[in-house]
C-alpha cells in the first residue's frame, strides 16, 4: 500500500509552516510524528495534495514547566515525555496513560500535539487533555488564539482547527495539592485504541472529603465525553462504594457509545461503569496518600 | 503532477549516502530497493508489525511509516548493523541462536532492532518488562518465549 | 553411525542468514527491467461486470501495461482441482475453481479485474484509481442457512444452488446407540477459524527468457514442484523449461500452499508477453481477501452416552463456509469430519456436512486445517456430558481414551489422504496423566476456592486431540558428498521456518559422519530437486525426512563399499566420523570423505556397470498412509468478572509425534501453534457484514496475539514411534494449533461458574465482549 503523490515541503520554522498552510489550505496537512497520517496515507484514505513537515521545527517541541501551569510544545514526542520525570511527577494522569498508548516504537516520533489534532475518538490523550482542564494555543500566519480542550474537538476526527491554523502549544494547570488521578482503559491488547478508557481526578479537603472531581471518557463518543457532572454527587463528601456506583450508573446514562468490530455498545457502557468505579477508587485513595 | 524529487543525504550503518527520492517514496522502500539493505522487512505498511523497525538516530521507528525524504541529515541503523566485520554476533543475535529465538526469520531483524536499543538502556529486565518492549513486533511463528529466553540471556551476557 | 545428531537440540544451520539480515526473500528479488504488478480488485463481494476500461491508465506515464480477462485468450482458464473429493459413497461435488482474472462476474471482495503493469508498486497503485470499472451489485451470500436457502441468490449460477458439496460418513447405527443411551445429548457450535496472516505476505516474481527459453518464478509458495508442473502446462513450455524457487519463506501456515492463486498464474504470462521481469508482492490490506483463509463451520451434534459417561455414539451435521470457489476439494470439513473422533473409541458416528459456496474468499487448509472444529465438537460435547452426567472432565475422557492394546486402530471412515482412518499408534492415557499432573489438576479446586476468597476467578481447561499427520503422497531427497566433504541434500518440499536445513541435516549427518553444519540442504528449487509434494499437512519432516534417511542410507553404502575397494578390507572393519572412513582401531589409515568422493568421479578408468558415478543418490519415500500424533493442552486462567478480561496463567502442553529428531525446533512448532490456536480462541475474528464486506482489514483491527497475549509455556512429550515409516516419526507441524478452542471455552466456564449459571459456550472466537454478551442473556 503505497500513497498517493503529493508535495513535501519541509517547513523551517513556524512562519515558515503557517505561511505554507495558509497558502495551500486544506489542500495540505501537517506532518508531525507521523504515526497516524502516514498509515491512512499508504491505505490512500488520506491523500493531502500537500504535506508540509514540521519535524524540523525545533521549538515547536519542548516541555516548560512554569509556575501554575506546565507549556508543552504541541512537536513534544511521547518518548520525551515519559522520560521527563518532573513532568510525569506533576502529570501522573499522562504518565499513566502513555504505556496505553500503542508501543515504544511508535511513542519514538508520534506527538502530543499530532494525537490532538487527530482527534480520534479511542485515543487516550483528548480524554485526558479534557479532564485536565487543557488550554490549546493555536496559531495561523494572521494571529493566535486559545481553545478550551473541551471545545477543541468537535467530532470523529475533526478539530476545531480552522484550514490555516496549527496547534503549538498545550499548556496544563499543575494539580492541586490533595489531588489523585487514575486512568484506566479496557482495550483488546495493550497499546490498541481503547475500547473504553477513563481519566478521573479527584481533588480532597483537609477532611479527606471530594472538593472536585472531573471525569473524562474516550471511546464512547465522537469525541472525549465530559462527564464531570456525574460526579457532582460526590462533592462535599468522602467517596463510599455507593457514592462511585452511583457515579458509575450516572456515566453509564449519560454516554452513548457506537460499538465497534471488538466491543458492542452495551459492553462499552458496561465497563465505563466498572472502570467508574475503579478509577475513583484509585484516584481517591491516592489524593489520601498524598500523590 | 510532476514527480517530486528531492535530494537526501543521510547515514546507514555509518555510511554516508546522497541521493535524488520521489517525495512519496517510503523509507523502508528505500531501504530496501534503492540502498540494497533488504535485511529490513516489510509486513504490513500500517506501522503495526514491526517488522520493517530501524534505528533512527538510535531510537527504533518504523521505517514503513517515515518517507525516505525524512532521514535527510539522520542516522539510520539497521539489522545489517549488528555483526561485527567479521561476522561476529552482536550477543543478541547469539543469544537468539541459541535459544532458537527464530524461526522463518521474518520479523526477525524488526525484533533485533527493538530489542537490541531495549537493551542498550535497560541492563536487567525482567520478563514483563521484555515482554512490554517486544509487544510492538509481532512473530506468528515461534510465539515468542524463545525471543524472551534470548533477551534475557543476551542481556546478562551483555552485563558480563 | 557417529555421534547421534538425531534426537538432540542442534541449533539451526539457516540462522546465520536470517540473523544477520541476508537471507533471500521473494521482494528481495531484483532483475534488471524488473517492472512491478498490481492488481484492481472487486470492492464488493457479488456483481455482475457490465465494463472495465483501462484506456486512462494505460495513459499514465510509467504504465506498461493493463490486462483485463479477454487479454488472455486461451490461457484464460478455472484453475486445476487440486485436491479430488475422496472416494465416498453418495458424495457430491461441484467442482468451481477461480480464475486468473474475472469475467462476467466477480465473486468475493478481493478477486482481480485487472492487473496493471508499471515501473514502480507506487505508480501501478495510482493507474488502478485510472481504472473505470461498471459492476451490477447482486446481494451477496454470506450467512451459511440463507445460502442454501430455497430462492438464495447463486454464488455459481449454472449450479442451481449453493451446495459445493455434501458428504455422509457413517460406522455403526447412531440410532440404535440412542436406543441404548442412559443419556443424550444435543447442541448447535459455531467455530470459525481465521487467516494465517503470516508476517511475510504472498509474492511472485517471475522472469522469461526468452533467447534461452527459460521461465524462472520465484514464489512464496508452499509447493514449488506442483506449481512449476502446473504453469509449464499453462504456459505452453517443457517441465525443464520452468524453475520454480522457493527461497526463504516468511512463514506459511497453509495458504502458501494453496495453488495456481491468480497471480501465480498471471505474472509469468505477463513475462512472457513483455518480454520483462515482473514482481507482484502482496501487500497486507490485499492479504485479508487474496490469500486463502478458513472460516466458519455450523454444527447440529449430539452424543448418546452411558451413564457414566461412556459415548456409545455420535450424530453430527455440519455446513462449512468453503467460500467462493473450492480448489482445495474437501480437505478442511473432511479433516474436521474426522479429527471430530479424536482419542476416543466412538461405536457409532453419522457424520454429514455440506460445504457451501459463499460470497467470501476463497477456504483452504490453515495449520489445523478443520480440525480444530471437530476437537471443539467432540470437547464441547464432553465437557456438557461431563456436567450432566456430574462427572470431572478429566475422568469422562480417561473412560473414552482409546485403550494402548488398540492399536493401529481403524476408525472406518475416510480421511484426507483417501485411505481409511487408521490411527498406527499412540497410548493415550499417560499423555492425559503427565498433563493433568504438570498443571496441577489434583490440586487446583482448592487453589481456585482460596483464589476465590481473595476475589480472584480462576478457572482451568483440558483438551484432547489427535492429528493426521505425514500423509503420502511421496517425497524424495538427493544426497551427495561433494569433493569438499560438504554433503549436499536438496529435496523438493519447501521451507517455512520449520528448520528442514537443520532437521534434514541432521539425519544425515548421523548416516555419513558429518557435522550437521558441514550438510548443506536445499529446499524449494525444482532445479535442483524435480519431484515432490509440497509441506503441508505436518508432513515435512515425516515425508521428506525419510527420504533424506533412505537416500542418505544409499550414499551411506557406497562409501562404505568404495573405502573397502580402496583399503582392501571389509566393510564391517569401517567406521565413519568425523568426515573419514578410517579403519576400525586403525585411525591413521583414513580417507577422507571429499577425496573419497572424488575417487569416486575417476577422470581416467570407467565406472562400472550397475554402478553410478560419485557418491550421490536419489530415494523417495511414500507412507502407505498418515501417522497419528496426540496431546493434550491444559491451561488456568484468571478472569476479571466484571470486565470478562483474561489473563493465562498457566499452560501445559503435552505431545506425542513419536520419535524427535530436534526438540528445540518441535518445542519452536508448539509454541507458534498455540500462540494461533490463542489467537483463535480469543482475539482474532473476521468481521464480515451481510453484503461479505470485511470490516476489520488491518492488523489494527485483526488481533494477532503479541508477546503480551501469548503465555510462556510448559511442554512435556511422550513417545510412540510410529511403525509407518523406519525413523518412527510423526509430525508435529500444527499440533500446538488444534484444542485451544475448547481449552479456552472449558476454562472460561470454569472460572466464572458459568454452567451453574445457564451459559454454555458453544462458540469461537470468544472475547470479553461476547462474553458479557452471552452471559447477560441468560440472566434474563
Amino acid at each position: 500500500m503505497k500513497p498517493a503523490p503529493f508535495k513535501y515541503l519541509a517547513a523551517t520554522s513556524l512562519e515558515h509552516a503557517l505561511a505554507l498552510k495558509a497558502e495551500h489550505g486544506d489542500e495540505a496537512k501537517f506532518l508531525a510524528g507521523g504515526q497516524s497520517l502516514m498509515p491512512a496515507m499508504n491505505f490512500r484514505l488520506a491523500r493531502p495534495a500537500v504535506l508540509i513537515d514540521i519535524n524540523g521545527i525545533e521549538d515547536l517541541a519542548g516541555i516548560r514547566p512554569a509556575a501554575t501551569a506546565t507549556r508543552v510544545g504541541a512537536l513534544t514526542r511521547y518518548r520525551s515525555l515519559q522520560r521527563d520525570t518532573g513532568f510525569i511527577q506533576a502529570f501522573p494522569l499522562i504518565g499513566e496513560a502513555l504505556p496505553h498508548i500503542a508501543h515504544p516504537q511508535i511513542r519514538n516520533r508520534g506527538t502530543l500535539g499530532g494525537n490532538l489534532a487527530h482527534a480520534d475518538p479511542a485515543s487516550e490523550l483528548p480524554a485526558i487533555a479534557v479532564a485536565l482542564e487543557a488550554r490549546l494555543r493555536v496559531q495561523s500566519a494572521t494571529g493566535e488564539r486559545w481553545i478550551e480542550a473541551s471545545a477543541f474537538f468537535a467530532s470523529a476526527l475533526t478539530t476545531d482547527l480552522k484550514p490555516d491554523e496549527m496547534l503549538v502549544e498545550i499548556e496544563l494547570a499543575l494539580p492541586k495539592p490533595r489531588s489523585g488521578a487514575c486512568f484506566m482503559e479496557i482495550a483488546r491488547r495493550r497499546g490498541d485504541f481503547a475500547i473504553v478508557g477513563v481519566a478521573v481526578t479527584i481533588g480532597l479537603d483537609d477532611a479527606d472529603r471530594c472538593s472536585d472531581a472531573r471525569l473524562a471518557f474516550c471511546g464512547v463518543g465522537e469525541t472525549p465525553v465530559d462527564a464531570s457532572a456525574a460526579a457532582e454527587t460526590l462533592i462535599g463528601q468522602p467517596l463510599t462504594e455507593q457514592g462511585a456506583r452511583k457515579v458509575a450508573a450516572s456515566v453509564q446514562a449519560m454516554i452513548d457509545p457506537a460499538g465497534s468490530v471488538h466491543a458492542t455498545a452495551d459492553y462499552q457502557r458496561h465497563v465505563a461503569g466498572v472502570l467508574t468505579e475503579r478509577a475513583l477508587r484509585t484516584g481517591y485513595q491516592r489524593a489520601r496518600d498524598g500523590h | 503532477m510532476d514527480i517530486d524529487l528531492h535530494d537526501v543525504t543521510l547515514s546507514v550503518n555509518g555510511t554516508k549516502y546522497q541521493r535524488r527520492v520521489e517525495s512519496r517514496l517510503l523509507l523502508s522502500d528505500f531501504l530496501r530497493h534503492d540502498l540494497s539493505l533488504a535485511g529490513t522487512h516489510v509486513g504490513c505498511e500500517h506501522g503495526v508489525c514491526g517488522a520493517c523497525t530501524v534505528l533512527l538516530d538510535g531510537a527504533p521507528v518504523r521505517s514503513c511509516l517515515m518517507l525516505a525524504v525524512q532521514a535527510n541529515n539522520h542516522e539510520i541503523s539497521t539489522v545489517e548493523s549488528l555483526a561485527g566485520k567479521a561476522g561476529e554476533y552482536h550477543p543478541l543475535q547469539q543469544a537468539m541462536h541459541d535459544h532458537h529465538g527464530l524461526q522463518c526469520g521474518y520479523c526477525t531483524p524488526g525484533i533485533l532492532m527493538t530489542m537490541t536499543a531495549f537493551l542498550d538502556e535497560n541492563h536487567s529486565p525482567n520478563e514483563d518488562e521484555i515482554r512490554e518492549a517486544l509487544s510492538g513486533n509481532l512473530c506468528r511463528c515461534t510465539g515468542y518465549q524463545n525471543i524472551v529466553d534470548a533477551v534475557m540471556t543476551a542481556a546478562e551476557r551483555m552485563r558480563g | 553411525m557417529s555421534t547421534r545428531n538425531f534426537g538432540e537440540p542442534v541449533k539451526r544451520n539457516e540462522d546465520r542468514k536470517l540473523l544477520t539480515g541476508q537471507a533471500l526473500f521473494v521482494d528481495d528479488v531484483e532483475l534488471p527491467g524488473m517492472l512491478h504488478a498490481a492488481l484492481l480488485r472487486s470492492q464488493v463481494a457479488h456483481a455482475r461486470i457490465l465494463k472495465i476500461d483501462v484506456a486512462k491508465a494505460l495513459q499514465r506515464p510509467g504504465v506498461v501495461a493493463a490486462f483485463v480477462a479477454a487479454d488472455l485468450g486461451d490461457y484464460w482458464r478455472p484453475g486445476p482441482l487440486l485436491v479430488p473429493p475422496p472416494p465416498i459413497t453418495g458424495i457430491v461435488f461441484h467442482q468451481r475453481t477461480q480464475v486468473p482474472l474475472a469475467r462476467e462476474k466477480v465473486r468475493h471482495v478481493g478477486e482481480p479485474l485487472v492487473i496493471v503493469i508499471a515501473a514502480s508498486r507506487y505508480i501501478a497503485e495510482d493507474a488502478l484509481d485510472d481504472i473505470e470499472v461498471e459492476l451490477e451489485p447482486l446481494a451477496a451470500v454470506v450467512d451459511l442457512e440463507k445460502g442454501l436457502a430455497a430462492g438464495s441468490v447463486l454464488v455459481h449460477d449454472d449450479l442451481g444452488s449453493n451446495v459445493s458439496a455434501h458428504v455422509r460418513q457413517t460406522t455403526g447405527s447412531y440410532a440404535a446407540a440412542v436406543t441404548k443411551a442412559d443419556h443424550t445429548l444435543k447442541r448447535r457450535f459455531f467455530y470459525e477459524h481465521g487467516i494465517s496472516s503470516p508476517i511475510e505476505t504472498r509474492g511472485v516474481v517471475a522472469q522469461w527468457d526468452a533467447r534461452a527459453g527459460q521461465m524462472t518464478i520465484w514464489d512464496t509458495t508452499q509447493a514449488p514442484v506442483f506449481v512449476r508442473n502446473g504453469l509449464a502446462g499453462m504456459l505452453g513450455l517443457n517441465e525443464r523449461q520452468v524453475r520454480v524457487i522457493a527461497p526463504f519463506v516468511g512463514g506459511g501456515f497453509g495458504p502458501k500452499i494453496m495453488m495456481f492463486y491468480p497471480e501465480e498464474v498471471l505474472l509469468p504470462w505477463v513475462s512472457m508477453r513483455l518480454n520483462r521481469p515482473v514482481k507482484w508482492i502482496e501487500d497486507r490490506l490485499e492479504h485479508f481477501f487474496a490469500t486463502t483463509q478458513e472460516r466458519g463451520q455450523i454444527h447440529d451434534a449430539e452424543m448418546a452416552v452411558s451413564r457414566d459417561g461412556r459415548i456409545l455414539g455420535i450424530k453430527d451435521v455440519f455446513l462449512h463456509d468453503g467460500g467462493a470457489y473450492d480448489p482445495y476439494g474437501l480437505t478442511v470439513p473432511l479433516n474436521s469430519q474426522c479429527t471430530l473422533l479424536g482419542p476416543y473409541v466412538v461405536p457409532a458416528y453419522d457424520s454429514t456436512f455440506t460445504q457451501v459456496f459463499t460470497n467470501l474468499p476463497i477456504v483452504t487448509p490453515y495449520r489445523g486445517a478443520g480440525r480444530q472444529h471437530g476437537v471443539f465438537v467432540i470437547e464441547r460435547l464432553l465437557d456438557l456430558a461431563a456436567h450432566e452426567l456430574q462427572i470431572d472432565p478429566a475422568e469422562i475422557r480417561r473412560r473414552n481414551l482409546i485403550p494402548p492394546d488398540a492399536f493401529p486402530y481403524r476408525n472406518e471412515i475416510i480421511y484426507q489422504d483417501f485411505g481409511a482412518l487408521e490411527y498406527d499408534s499412540g497410548d493415550y492415557e499417560p499423555v492425559l496423566d503427565m498433563a493433568m499432573q504438570s498443571i496441577g489438576y489434583a490440586a487446583f479446586r482448592q487453589e481456585q476456592a482460596t483464589a476465590r476468597l481473595q476475589g480472584r476467578h480462576l478457572g482451568i481447561g483440558l483438551a484432547c486431540y489427535v492429528e493426521g499427520t505425514g500423509i503420502g503422497p511421496y517425497e524424495g531427497a538427493k544426497v551427495q558428498v561433494q569433493s569438499n566433504g560438504k554433503v549436499s541434500v536438496a529435496t523438493g518440499i519447501g521451507t517455512q521456518g520449520q528448520g528442514h536445513f537443520t532437521v534434514f541435516a541432521q539425519i544425515a549427518a548421523d548416516q555419513l559422519g558429518v557435522a550437521v553444519a558441514d550438510v548443506d540442504v536445499v529446499t524449494g528449487d525444482t532445479d535442483q530437486f524435480y519431484w515432490g509434494a509440497g509441506t503441508f499437512a505436518s508432513r515435512g519432516a515425516v515425508v521428506a525426512g525419510n527420504a533424506v534417511n533412505e537416500a542418505s542410507k544409499v550414499v551411506r553404502k557406497k562409501i562404505l563399499k568404495l573405502a573397502s575397494d580402496l583399503f582392501e578390507c571389509a566393510e564391517d572393519d569401517l567406521v565413519i566420523a568425523d568426515g573419514k572412513v578410517s579403519i576400525v582401531g586403525i585411525p591413521e589409515k583414513f580417507v577422507a570423505l571429499g577425496d573419497l568422493a572424488r575417487q569416486a568421479n575417476p577422470m581416467r578408468g570407467a565406472v562400472q556397470p550397475g554402478t553410478e558415478p560419485g557418491l550421490e543418490a536419489t530415494q523417495y519415500f511414500g507412507p502407505k498412509m498418515g501417522a497419528t500424533a496426540n496431546g493434550v493442552h491444559a491451561m488456568i486462567i484468571e478472569m476479571d468478572p466484571q470486565t470478562f478480561e483474561l489473563k493465562i496463567v498457566r499452560y501445559v502442553v503435552v505431545h506425542d509425534c513419536g520419535t524427535v529428531i530436534n526438540p528445540m525446533i518441535l518445542a519452536g512448532q508448539i509454541h507458534g501453534g498455540v500462540a494461533q490456536g490463542i489467537g483463535n480462541a480469543f482475539y482474532e475474528k473476521l468481521v464480515f457484514d451481510d453484503q461479505g464486506q470485511l470490516l476489520n482489514a488491518s492488523l489494527a483491527d485483526y488481533l494477532l496475539p503479541t508477546a503480551l497475549e501469548v503465555p510462556r509455556m510448559q511442554l512435556a512429550h511422550t513417545v510412540t514411534t510410529s511403525p509407518l515409516n523406519p525413523l518412527g516419526i510423526k509430525g508435529a507441524g500444527e499440533a500446538g494449533a488444534i484444542p485451544v478452542g475448547p481449552l479456552f471455552a472449558q476454562a472460561i466456564e470454569d472460572a466464572l461458574d458459568l454452567k451453574a449459571k445457564g451459559v454454555e459456550l458453544r462458540e469461537i472466537p470468544l472475547s470479553p465482549s461476547r462474553l458479557f454478551e452471552l452471559t447477560r442473556k441468560a440472566k434474563r
